[in-house]
């Protein structure tokens, strides 16, 4: 039989295509053309080609050398933001009552720090965590550690990690407990007749039905916590020196503190396609590992 | 292996149950013997499963007790009770292979690793699954991995019951009779103790050497097939059991002589006097009702005969209520008025439901 052929149907894209090349692939090429040029205000362009790129990726060049020690900073504190809050949500969730009126309570009080904006996150621990007025600052200052965000390394890290910690390991709790509630019964009460311990139950039942939600919450961690912005800047404002300066925080000091652009579009672009690349890899490895388990043992 | 004990059994899910509907499971005293099969038969939420919950202690019974072996295991938790359960749905460890679901029970409890390996093997060729053991658990078929969760009952060597909750529910139904027949030959070579949940007669009947009926948290009737079939003790047994299943009329029973309608039938012996209150009824299973030629049976309007292949099944009614029979081979039937003749010792005489002994 043959089929009508047609294809007026494409105009139901049309609205999707509208949008997106309204919001971001116009906005996308505007920056695509200022990475390849040069300004000097005024509106005056000059082409540059690859040059900034070139200087992006070059560690001797001033704008490598502040782009990829930003750069690293991201990744440092993406992984360690991520080594805490992913195991700790966990076993928040599986301390979470499953059932009676604790539940709602602890979704709630679970819940809160989600809801709170991130300059508002920013504001409160800035205050919260100073040394003179924050609880937290007197209090370990107190103690008798040396403790203060605006002028130590490691207190400044200290303060922002416990805060980002603090406002999103209720994110991985919530779902490591949403996919936890859709574990049958029968699987628990099969590992009880099967003699297993509590860390068996874990880590044969528990992790393995948490994987999917895992996979989601990891990425939105990654990408949530490679692309901070307001809290360091708020708290810390890149310092002290430039020891919390990430790359976005470093991004709008070139863009618009010392309007390059240029520089600040190249840089947008990689770190862009950082972020692309890295969610894709790590997508694929968390969703290939089994099929290749599979495979290998068929 | 044990011998299962129950004793004054009872349950409730509610605190404090007041009437007979808060009882999920009904007072009850049972034996079941070491080694037996038994299944647990009756429609959903008759409290079959709430029965096999407190036997793997999975659920603590409001009232009596649990004995294996005479020793009071009631308040002992699952993992002490040294008992199996394969369950509705399969329960198989995704992340595991077959051998290492297998292996599972036994590493838990800290066998040596040489034993586990033998137990594992013996285990799979008992259920056909040496081919399989390198398999990842989670890419297999629902009835391997029922295999797979039987498995992990039978490769404990002092498992004293393995308890079924309705295990061939997922399965297609081409491969139930396998893995029922396979069910079967595991209990003959094993001799483990089995009780088997289900709502379906032919599972119940093709496995089990005993069959439960459990009809509202109560045992209406236990017995071997054969007894379901012709002496139900009581009339939901009768209808459950057997398709089509058993007739059941209202009746008015003197002495030998029960009167339906305005038909008058014959019993197999004489009844006492029932009292006014009492709903008696008979019962024929259809097997047992032969078309005569008038006379002295059950004057029926036949509405349609329904050839079921090997058999054709007569479908009429008397008085507005349904009655089948079974027309043999040369019996010609056709619409309009009949005479079915019952069998005399096999029609039973029912007091509010329950079977009338004399």
């Amino acid at each position: 039989m043959d089929k009508p052929i047609n294809n007026r149907a494409w105009f139901l894209v049309v609205p999707v295509v509208a949008i997106v090349a309204f919001n971001a692939i116009l906005p996308l090429m505007t920056v695509i053309n200022y990475s390849v040029q040069d300004t000097f205000g005024n509106n005056q362009f000059f082409w540059n080609g690859v040059g900034w790129y070139q200087e992006l990726l070059d560690p001797n060049a001033e704008l490598g050398g502040r782009f990829l020690a930003s750069l690293g900073r991201n990744i440092v504190f993406s992984l360690i933001v991520l080594a805490i809050e992913v195991p700790l949500g966990i076993l928040v969730s599986l301390c979470m009552p499953k059932k009676g009126p604790g539940v709602a309570f602890c979704l709630v009080v679970m819940a809160l720090p989600l809801l709170v904006p991130w300059n508002v996150v920013g504001t409160i621990w800035q205050i919260f965590a100073r040394s003179d007025i924050g609880l937290l600052g007197w209090t370990v200052n107190h103690l008798g550690l040396d403790y203060n965000y605006t002028a130590g390394f490691f207190s400044a890290w200290f303060t922002i990690i416990v805060m980002d910690v603090w406002h999103w390991t209720s994110l991985i709790a919530l779902l490591c407990y949403a996919g936890l509630k859709s574990i049958p019964d029968a699987f628990y009460q099969a590992a009880r007749i099967d003699g297993a311990s509590r860390w068996a139950v874990f880590r044969a039942i528990e992790l393995p039905k948490l994987r999917r939600v895992l996979l989601i919450g990891v990425l939105l961690r990654f990408m949530d916590s490679f692309m901070i912005y307001t809290e360091p800047f708020v708290v810390t404002g890149g310092g002290p020196g430039n020891s919390t300066t990430v790359v976005s925080i470093e991004l709008v000091k070139i863009a618009l503190g010392q309007f390059d652009l240029g520089k600040a579009a190249a840089m947008s672009i990689v770190y862009d396609l950082i972020i692309l690349v890295s969610c894709w890899i790590f997508y694929t490895v968390m969703t290939n590992t089994r099929e290749v388990r599979r495979e290998r043992l068929a | 292996m044990a011998r299962i004990e129950l004793n004054n059994l009872a349950h409730s899910y509610k605190p404090g149950p007041a009437d007979a509907s808060d009882w999920a499971v009904k007072p009850m005293t049972m034996v079941w013997n070491d080694g037996g099969a038994y299944a647990l038969l009756g429609p959903s939420g008759c409290g079959k499963t709430t029965l096999l919950n407190i036997i793997s202690g999975l659920v603590i019974p409001s009232a009596g007790k649990v004995l294996f072996d005479e020793v009071d295991v009631t308040t002992l938790p699952t993992e002490r009770r040294n008992i199996a359960q394969v369950f509705q749905f399969p329960v198989i460890y995704d992340t595991m292979t077959v051998a290492e679901n297998l292996a599972f029970p036994l590493r838990n409890r800290g066998v040596a690793r040489r034993q586990i390996a033998e137990r594992v093997k013996q285990v799979a060729s008992m259920l056909d699954l040496s081919s399989d053991l390198a398999r990842l658990a989670s890419g297999l078929t629902a009835d391997m991995k029922q295999k797979i969760s039987l498995g992990r009952g039978l490769v404990r060597e002092d498992v004293r019951a393995i308890l079924f909750d309705e295990p061939l529910t997922v399965i297609d139904p081409h491969l139930k009779w396998q893995l029922r027949s396979a069910l079967k030959r595991v209990h003959r070579h094993s001799r483990t103790t089995m009780v088997y949940v289900t709502h379906d007669q032919t599972e119940a009947l093709t496995f089990a050497d005993k069959v439960v009926v459990m009809l509202e948290g109560e045992v209406v009737q236990i017995g071997t097939p054969q007894e379901l079939f012709e002496e139900p003790a009581h009339t939901f047994v009768g209808y459950f059991i057997g398709s089509p299943g058993m007739n059941v009329l209202p009746a008015l029973v003197e002495g030998c002589k029960a009167h339906i309608g305005d038909s008058t039938i014959t019993l197999g012996s004489s009844y006492p006097k029932f009292s006014g209150g009492q709903k008696v009824e008979i019962g024929i299973r259809p097997e047992f009702l032969r078309v005569g030629n008038g006379g002295h049976g059950l004057e029926v309007n036949v509405l349609r005969v329904e050839d079921a292949g090997s058999r054709r099944i007569v479908r009429a009614e008397i008085g507005g209520l349904p009655v089948a029979a079974i027309a043999g081979e040369e019996e010609m039937v056709s619409a309009g008025r009949l005479s079915l003749e019952p069998d005399p010792k096999r029609v039973h005489v029912y007091a509010d439901s329950k079977l009338v002994r004399v």
